[in-house]
């Protein structure tokens, strides 16, 4: 049951990119040109897709377990680190160089355009390049701890 | 600033942003997790991650969506505005190092953060757009991309 919903769920939001505009690059980087003729589109993505997510994250904070018995898993964290805004920062200057971000990145790989293929290529490999580093950290943290 | 309106789809726009946020509200509701692509991407590259089946599904689902969307309709219009290869794949590497180091995205931290009310999701999607913006002028105004 839950990989279906997990499938279905998958299915609803790639709709979304594509109804949205989300998924057009164009229309992403019209959004992100502010000083030229500005298309305010994708702010509305944004109010109708947290409009309607807001309840059900109120929800979801008060449980343990999901409706389907899975355990309810929400990031815990909430202190403001270095990573979280260099990266998030680094991650801006991709997506306004290509009006991609990973979510339409993934739903274009459907329709098959060979730049959806070759930026999640890159977009993986940019993950890899991330995966090596944080394993390469933990790795000498754990050495220091032992020494 | 001057709003393009022959561009504006509101209709759709909210429409679409609805879709996302159901999806969203499902996957937590019904799955227990919290549906930010990049996390769900970092599960490619770790073998016993738990729920990693889950998480691959989802993925799939939103690589299914244009092929059922086209038994339908045609697609809407897609128009890759970066020319050539290079800055796709420049793009792609910041965007996917970028994503990891800051530990979410425009879904993980604008959608789901933000109705989540997460303090560090509002600065993480600050940040990002703010580099959003300013790349765009960059290329775009100041060396005329």
């Amino acid at each position: 049951m839950l990989r279906i919903t997990a499938f279905l769920s998958g299915l609803l939001f790639g709709f979304g990119l594509l109804l949205s505009g989300l998924a057009n690059p164009g229309k992403v980087l019209g959004f992100l040109d502010l000083a030229g003729a500005w298309d305010p589109s994708l702010a509305l993505v944004m109010a109708g897709a947290i409009g309607i997510a807001l309840i059900p994250f109120t929800i979801a904070k008060r449980r343990t377990r999901s409706v389907l018995g899975a355990p309810l898993r929400l990031p815990t964290r909430r202190d403001i680190d270095r990573p979280l805004v260099v990266g998030s920062l680094i991650f801006g200057t991709g997506w306004g160089i290509a009006g991609i971000c990973p979510g339409p990145a993934i739903t274009l790989l459907g329709g098959g355009y060979w730049q959806a293929f070759l930026f999640v290529g890159a977009m993986l490999v940019g993950m890899l390049v991330f995966e090596l580093l944080e394993r390469r950290r933990i790795a000498a943290e754990l050495a220091n701890a032992t020494a | 600033m001057t709003i393009d309106w022959s561009s504006f789809t509101p209709g759709s726009a909210l429409l679409g942003g609805a879709l996302i946020g159901l999806s969203v509200a499902a996957f937590v509701l019904l799955n227990g997790r919290v549906a930010g692509i990049t996390g769900l991407l970092a599960t490619v590259f770790q073998r016993q991650d738990e729920g990693r089946s889950d998480k691959l599904l989802f993925l799939v689902g939103m690589v299914v969506a244009p092929i059922v969307w086209q038994l339908f309709q045609e697609l809407p219009r897609v128009q890759f505005v970066a020319g050539g290869w290079l800055p796709l794949v420049v793009a792609g590497l910041l965007v996917g190092f970028g994503t990891r180091y800051g530990s979410g995205c425009t879904s993980g931290h604008g959608v789901c953060g933000l109705s989540r009310l997460s303090p560090r999701s509002l600065i993480a999607t600050l940040s990002f757009m703010a580099t959003g913006f300013i790349t765009v002028y960059v290329l775009r105004h100041l060396i005329g991309v």
